[in-house]
């Protein structure tokens, strides 16, 4: 592991040399080898041949993208294969089939012996029982040690509703508890690190945590101290646990023991809507749902996806989402005239002030943190009004995961629309010049703060027109003659194109406060007011779907994606 | 007559036998591995050729040996398993852990002999490719770990160590490598993550067979001390003279570990399966028999881990009768020879070679309590069955050996510890869970004895009416007489 190798590694598909199983009953052919975690072909193992199978191996300890540890034993099944004879040919039933010898305790050959399915290999002939009744009592005396010195805390428990504990207790468990013994106590709301509260008395010693945090990681802050079943998780003595992916071991914690000091004591997760999206800061565009409620988003989570963030998200994506919920969100729409609070009389000033704007008087100043929709509509806007048009970049610090220092969520959207100059921010200055020279007499903005950017605020107040689009108010909005106020990518639709030149699609998980629109619909509104592109307004048949599909055959690099296509995972542009 | 063999402790006990190695060279040290690093390739009658190693390796197989430790697997057999194709490194390492409650036969080795046991690593290192090898000490045995230091000292002064030994090319260093008190770095895969400076939680096999991905991920050998022992002998006699000792199957010398409730505890070294279990309890020359007035109640035959055997059992074994058909033959427990399997035909097992006596006085509840609380300490606490179960056990026990027994804690105790054996990583589910099931499952009336008497809240308790002062710190005053240490 001394070279870096590219974060997620990218899975290997699995072998076309199949071996065939049987998994209750039901016999199939599955791949010989499969990928790890870490995208790498092994042996596959009874695991994944029972998912291939459709049939779902409870398990604690393993996730696809970590080492196997084996230490829960949720996933011992009982298995056989085929029974050798002294000439080491199989020995055959009456009916010709292979006799299956069941695996079965060494010392007892009365009682069966399971395997854990996470790490045993399959092999030719074998047969796996995830159904069978002893395999049912592993599990269900599995459980029953999981339960035994648990709190069963579970009204007061963030995780309820999500926790693999209650789950399979319902699943797999028994109703009632032989256990009478003092139950094992252990620390309760340990300050782990910034981020994180662990509830050791919770845990069930499944190791996630530490696989995740040392083996993708890298950071060897998480262990275990004591013994036996005061096994306890502790960050290393005197040290706190602090990493920008801290928060994904409170994802993949089966159980309520690492908890987010963001999210605990907050909301019941059943209240909660999930709707899949990206993540917006930065340009890798990790996949996440966002978990929302009443207008409001509670959290978010990363959604899996192989091509770009595997199971994961860093800790600063994650908690960046408040600003959405802000109480000083632009939420009314405003025009140059006193009284213009109208999106219609409002977008009629904005056409009749551009349209009469002076070819090459007018510049476009666009946000990559817009949607690729967005800016390919504003694109056509600045085609129309023969506009210099530029975006604003953004960078900062990058790590070796998931962290890209390219702060803006869709440069290569802005890149491939043709909004961003090559040098993305290099026109910036060609703008501010004209407008001190009076060249440039109108000023569209999209979703930037030119001020900050070069453009000094009292350069604004010389325009003739300044056309502003922005979710929160700063200099700029302050300014605008035209104020348009705009969504948070939660609030609408549309795809970002990530570094690695992924598009990606995300979906509307709440509506936006007040005036507030999906800028690409009232974009087609001024569009068509200026007669400078026919595609259909929200009155005549507007969809993101179709305005997605127009511009793929429209934008060199996305030729031949089609929205439906995008599916939860996305799909490479053709850069 | 019944008597000891004395082949590895031929020395040990010798009035002025000392554990340098001027009185080892003295007594015919180091001479076995300068023949085994002399030795030249073979032809074979087939025509091939057979190295040096190859060589040592075949003789090692060829004598049967098995493993001392506790499982008794042929030690060539595990080397025979070794990948000699990875292109790592091989490693070999000697399990000096020995913590098996009732065992202290390694010790007497490490203590009294410690270069019979590095001339026979130097030996099976050299038969296996190793360069480098450990030797895993327990932490609590700090003379012994300065002794082996000493002798690593002396060895290597002598050119018995290091490179080009004794002008033959080959290189080998030996380190000692001491525990830290875990009874679970006695367990193969335990002790190689303790070697490589991690928490000894035993790895999971599949994939990690030591043979293939074994220390640092390389092919690595764990032998017991006194199987590392035996290996100098069996190349300094031959396979087949070390063959002849012992019985088919069972071959060599074995010391076993006598503690508990006879007159002569301590350690004797044995033709394996030439004495009885009887015989070591009870025969002069071993045991010397139970205390003045006792009957025997229970017997554990391979450390505190094995099956318990009640007095008076009586064994279906499979012998081999005259006209060479295996046939079942009626065995008393006190006439099971002491072997790997015929202990094993018992129910049981010769374990690491401890055999602890229970006499009438012994609240079989409490040993068990005792023994249970062992296990429930020292699980690792890796996978689940065994970190809750082994507490669990302890403390239902500890409940009935203070007054709070119940009429179904028999059956209680039997379903935790069936949950707990064949469902864990390593062997320690095993364990900690065989002493339990057969605990309550031969004295079964003792334990539902003692329930009944707690809920009927009578003092009249089945421990009550055994002899006063028995009970676990006795045992323990009784094991550790002067002989046996």
């Amino acid at each position: 592991m001394s070279t870096p190798s590219p974060f997620p590694p990218v899975p290997a598909p699995p072998s076309t040399e199949t071996v065939r199983v049987t998994v209750d009953g039901r016999a199939l052919d599955v791949p010989k080898m499969m990928p790890d975690w870490q995208g790498r072909l092994q042996p596959t193992t009874m695991l994944q041949a029972c998912q291939a199978a459709g049939v779902e191996v409870p398990h604690y300890c393993y996730h696809s993208k970590l080492p196997v540890a084996g230490n829960c034993r949720m996933c011992l099944v009982e298995f056989g294969t085929p029974l050798m004879g002294p000439d080491r040919k199989p020995v055959t039933e009456a009916d010709g089939s292979p006799k299956i010898a069941r695996s079965v305790l060494p010392y007892e050959p009365g009682t069966p012996r399971g395997a854990i399915a996470c790490a045993t290999p399959i092999s030719p002939g074998m047969e796996i029982y995830p159904g069978s009744p002893a395999t049912k009592q592993m599990r269900e005396a599995v459980l029953e040690s999981l339960l035994i010195n648990h709190p069963l805390d579970c009204p007061i428990c963030d995780q309820a509703g999500e926790c693999k504990l209650q789950e399979y207790s319902v699943e797999h468990g028994q109703a009632a508890s032989r256990f009478v013994e003092p139950k094992v106590h252990k620390p309760k709301a340990v300050d782990l690190g910034p981020r994180i509260m662990l509830d050791d008395e919770r845990c069930i010693l499944c190791t996630r945590c530490v696989r995740f945090t040392k083996d993708i990681v890298g950071d060897d802050k998480l262990g275990i101290v004591n013994r036996g079943s005061y096994n306890t998780i502790a960050a290393y003595p005197g040290t706190r646990f602090e990493n920008n992916y801290t928060l994904n071991t409170v994802d993949i914690c089966p159980v309520g023991a690492l908890t987010s000091k963001d999210f605990r004591f907050q909301m019941r997760v059943w209240f909660l809507k999930e709707t899949s999206s990206v993540c917006t800061s930065c340009a890798t565009g990790c996949n996440i749902t966002i978990w929302s409620r009443e207008e409001r988003v509670h959290r978010y989570t990363p959604r899996d996806n192989d091509a770009v963030n595997a199971s994961w998200m860093c800790d600063q994506g994650r908690l960046h989402y408040r600003w959405i919920g802000r109480a000083d969100r632009l939420r009314e729409v405003q025009g140059a005239r006193a009284g213009s609070r109208t999106w219609r009389a409002v977008l009629a000033g904005v056409a009749k002030a551009l349209l009469s704007a002076k070819p090459g008087s007018v510049a476009v100043v666009a946000s990559a943190r817009q949607t690729t929709e967005e800016l390919y509509l504003l694109a056509k806007l600045a085609a129309r009004l023969g506009a210099v048009t530029d975006s604003v970049p953004r960078f900062g610090e990058a790590d070796r995961l998931l962290v890209n220092a390219d702060k803006n969520p869709n440069m290569a959207g802005a890149r491939l629309t043709g909004i961003a100059a090559d040098e993305p921010g290099s026109r910036l200055m060609e703008i501010a010049a004209g407008i001190a020279s009076g060249t440039i007499r109108t000023l569209i903005v999209f979703g930037e703060d030119v001020t900050r950017h070069g453009i000094e605020p009292e350069m604004l107040s010389r325009l003739e027109t300044l056309v502003v689009s922005d979710i929160l108010p700063n200099e700029t909005t302050s300014r605008a003659h035209f104020l348009l106020p705009g969504c948070a990518h939660a609030e609408k639709r549309g795809t970002f194109v990530n570094a690695k030149g992924h598009v990606q699609r995300f979906l509307k998980a709440i509506e936006p406060p007040g005036d507030a629109r999906p800028e690409a619909e009232f974009l087609v509104e001024l569009l068509q007011l200026m007669a400078a592109h026919d595609f259909p307004t929200p009155a005549s048949g507007f969809s993101m779907e179709a305005l997605f599909n127009r511009m793929a055959r429209d934008v060199p690099g996305l030729t031949g994606l089609e929205w439906a296509r995008l599916g939860e995972g996305g799909a490479p542009a053709s850069v | 007559m019944p008597q000891e063999f004395r082949l590895i402790l031929k020395q040990a006990d010798v009035p002025g036998y000392t554990p340098d190695v001027e009185c080892y060279l003295r007594h015919g040290g180091y001479e076995t591995l300068r023949r085994c690093l002399a030795l030249a390739p073979k032809d074979l009658s087939d025509g091939k050729h057979q190295s040096p190693q190859e060589q040592i390796r075949d003789e090692v197989l060829k004598s049967g040996l098995r493993g001392r430790g506790g499982a008794g697997f042929s030690a060539g057999l595990k080397w025979s398993f070794v990948d000699r194709k990875s292109g790592k490194p091989i490693y070999l390492i000697c399990n000096a852990d020995e913590s098996e409650p009732g065992t202290f036969k390694d010790r007497q080795i490490l203590h009294k002999d410690p270069h019979q046991l590095i001339e026979g690593m130097i030996i099976a290192c050299f038969a296996n490719d190793v360069h480098l090898a450990y030797i895993y000490i327990r932490g609590e045995m700090p003379e012994g770990a300065r002794l082996l230091n000493q002798a690593l000292r002396e060895a290597r002064a002598r050119g018995f160590l290091g490179r080009n030994i004794l002008g033959s090319a080959y290189d080998l260093e030996i380190h000692v490598h001491r525990g830290a008190g875990a009874y679970i770095c006695g367990e193969e895969t335990g002790l190689i993550e303790s070697l490589e400076g991690k928490r000894a939680y035993p790895r999971i096999k599949p994939p990690y067979f030591p043979a293939v991905l074994g220390l640092y991920q390389c092919p690595t050998i764990v032998n017991n001390v006194e199987t590392l022992a035996a290996v100098r002998h069996i190349l300094a006699m031959g396979a087949s003279e070390y063959a002849k000792l012992g019985t088919p199957n069972n071959t060599g010398t074995r010391i076993v570990s006598v503690s508990g409730h006879v007159k002569r505890p301590g350690y004797f070294e044995i033709e394996v399966g030439k004495a009885t279990l009887g015989e070591l309890i009870f025969h002069e020359n071993f045991g010397g028999g139970l205390r003045e007035g006792r009957t025997l109640k229970a017997v554990i035959p391979g450390g505190s881990s094995a099956k318990v055997f009640k007095a008076g059992e009586k064994f279906k074994l499979r012998r081999r009768a005259a006209d060479g058909q295996m046939s079942p033959v009626d065995v008393d427990l006190l006439d099971l020879p002491y072997d790997f399997d015929s202990l094993q035909q018992a129910g049981s097992m010769s374990g690491s070679g401890a055999i602890i006596v229970m006499d009438d006085s012994t609240d079989m509840v409490a040993a068990l309590a005792n023994i249970s609380e062992f296990y429930a300490h020292e699980s690792c606490g890796q996978c689940t069955p065994c970190r809750e179960g082994a507490l669990w056990m302890s403390k239902a026990l500890h409940r009935m050996t203070h007054g709070h027994g119940r009429r179904q804690d028999a059956e209680y105790l039997l379903h935790i510890a069936q949950n707990i054996q064949g469902r864990t990583i390593c062997a320690f589910g095993e364990a900690a869970a065989w002493p339990v099931l057969s605990f309550v499952k031969k004295f079964r009336d003792e334990f539902e004895a003692r329930g009944a008497a707690d809920e009927a809240g009578s003092d009249l308790l089945p421990h009550a009416a055994i002899g006063a002062g028995a009970g676990p710190t006795a045992e323990r005053k009784l094991a550790a007489s002067p002989r046996s240490e």
